[in-house]
């Protein structure tokens, strides 16, 4: 069967504006609303557009972290995901770690293609696709903005500093989504009821053979200095005449 | 405490592009760090010999293979690998470059990545920022061989010119995958500065309203010699293209002077311009939370302002 595995990320929603704890422990996330991470919300929609195209007959889900996440993936599996799997993990997961687990999703599931967001807006990584493609030793389109599939290989279009670059991959390969590759579909209620009945399987790191090892400590967490609040200006002339006399101008 | 550094060179076969000199800098805050740049091309002799000069760099290799010609990651990356073995910390720039390649880097040889260092204070505790720059991390490794990391570009100056290192033809001899081809790159041309070095940068917002509307921008621009950007919502709208998106997820700049036109100041905008010198908000509603971290905010039409200003400075 021909599937695509998408890996999804709960994090914080991109609308909160979070608060470091007073400790210094982390960010305060106590009742705080978690989505699925914006770019694998572009991930999956892609992944479903390829399908509904007749491009793939199955998008699988996946997500490594604690129990919460299931919620996420019901979500995925409402927007329309075939089934999900959750691998269950608690505490600080790294993008090694994460990378590592999906490796063994994928040597189950043999996808020919996994899609994952560029990075999740909680640690601002931007790892897990790229360590994902070395250890599968296999092709990775970072940044896309563009897939076409054509037979056993993948033209895809990157968002790059200098501009679109556009690059051809062989299949099975690791694309991780930009924000312009397609704008996610809105979830209707009748699909929420659909998902409680669709396959949501726990693993374990432990059962799939993947040690859950912390290389980097997290230290402490700072909230970042804060810029003075500036002065209105009344026209453009003063305006000019203010940055004149700064230099700037 | 002294420590062998690795910088990736970034380059487009004949410039060294200054994001390696900026990689430079913040090895070179540790104290004694000896620093080496792997510079891999096609042709190495013109990129190798721009590293060569930059301050405080003790060597350059060189890695000569046709397969070099564009910088693919999964191609540069067995070959970083190769190098790496003497090398403590191994650093490319936080560019789509560096980002795409030094994961890649990372997964080969199992270490961990500090992505964006905004700080290096000893060759295991680097400083990042996280949640869109609204939280700062220091992290240090528990142990690790090595650390990989990405340099974040808004944090460090280019290292200066002057120095002399020796030019060393590396001999790697690792198999390379051909199942990446590099097709082609659409770069806008532009005599304008480039956004991630110019010292000005204006940027434009939805307000705009159109990409004809962005003209009033690049004529002031050109007058100040200035860089032009824009936010998510003005390249998401077609306004601008988008390499010159400004944002946690675009690029993150800190140019002396930043002036932000018709952009609201989502949080994933500002975490892209907090570096910046000063920063001047030009926009019509005065609620706007761009006003918060502005130092000088003008209230009004951009239509008429934007012209205003550029008679005044011409």
């Amino acid at each position: 069967m021909k599937r695509i595995l998408v890996g999804i990320k709960r994090v914080v929603d991109f609308n909160v504006r979070i608060r470091v704890k007073p400790d210094g422990s982390g960010v305060a996330t106590d009742g705080v609303k978690m989505s699925i991470n914006p770019f694998d919300e572009i991930a999956l929609e892609e992944a479903l557009r390829i399908r509904e195209r007749g491009g793939a007959e199955e998008v699988i889900v996946a997500t490594v972290g604690p129990a919460d996440c299931q919620q996420q993936l019901r979500s995925a599996l409402a927007m329309g995901a075939d089934r999900a799997l959750h691998v269950q993990a608690d505490g600080l997961i790294e993008p090694l770690v994460v990378a590592r687990a999906l490796l063994k999703l994928v040597e189950r599931e043999q996808p020919f293609l996994v899609i994952l967001g560029k990075q999740a807006i909680d640690d601002d990584n931007g790892q897990t696709g790229q360590v994902l493609a070395a250890l599968w030793n296999r092709p990775q389109a970072t940044y896309a903005s563009k897939v076409e599939l054509t037979g056993d290989k993948a033209r895809v279009t990157r968002e790059v500093d200098a501009g679109l670059e556009t690059l051809e991959v062989d299949l099975p390969a690791v694309l991780t989504t930009d924000l312009r590759l397609n704008e996610p579909r809105y979830v209707k209620l009748p699909d929420i009821m659909k998902a409680k009945k669709k396959p949501l399987e726990t693993l374990t790191l432990a059962g799939l053979g993947v040690e859950q090892r912390q290389q980097l400590k997290l230290v402490r967490f700072e909230p970042p200095p804060q810029r003075q609040k500036g002065v209105r200006v009344k026209d453009a002339a003063e305006l000019v005449e203010q940055l004149k006399k700064k230099g700037l101008l | 405490m002294s420590a062998a550094i690795l910088i990736v060179a970034e380059h487009d076969g004949s410039r060294l592009n200054v994001s390696t000199a900026k990689c430079v800098s913040c090895a070179r805050a540790l104290q004694g760090a000896e620093i080496a740049i792997a510079v891999c091309a096609a042709d190495a002799s013109q990129v190798a010999s721009q590293a060569a000069e930059l301050a405080g760099v003790a060597r350059v290799l060189t890695v000569e293979n046709p397969a070099n010609a564009h910088a693919l990651a999964a191609v540069l990356a067995p070959q970083i690998v190769a190098l790496a073995g003497p090398f403590a910390v191994v650093l490319g720039p936080s560019t789509t470059f560096g980002k795409d390649l030094m994961a890649r880097i990372a997964g080969l040889l199992g270490a961990p990545q500090v992505s964006d260092i905004m700080a290096i204070e000893s060759p295991t505790r680097f400083r990042r920022p996280v949640y869109a720059g609204n939280a700062i991390l220091t992290v240090e490794s528990a142990g690790a061989a090595k650390v990989v990391g990405t340099v974040r570009m808004a944090s460090f100056e280019a290292a200066g010119g002057g120095g002399a290192a020796p030019i060393e033809k590396a001999a790697v001899s690792v198999e390379l995958p051909n199942h990446t081809r590099f097709i082609t790159v659409s770069a806008a041309k532009s005599d304008r500065p480039d956004l991630q070095t110019a010292a000005r940068v204006i940027s434009g917002g939805r307000a705009l309203g159109s990409a004809d509307g962005f003209k009033i921008l690049y004529s002031l621009a050109d007058k100040l010699g200035a860089a032009v950007g824009a936010s998510r919502a003005a390249v998401d709208a077609g306004y601008a293209p988008n390499e010159m998106q400004v944002g946690q997820t675009g690029k993150i700049i800190a140019p002396e002077l930043y002036v932000a036109v018709g952009i609201s100041g989502a949080i994933q905008h500002l975490t892209g311009i907090k570096d910046a010198r000063t920063i001047v908000a030009i926009n019509k509603d005065g609620e706007a939370p761009i006003f918060e971290v502005a130092d000088f905010g003008l209230v009004g039409d951009l239509f008429q302002i934007i012209p205003e200003i550029e008679k005044l400075v011409g």
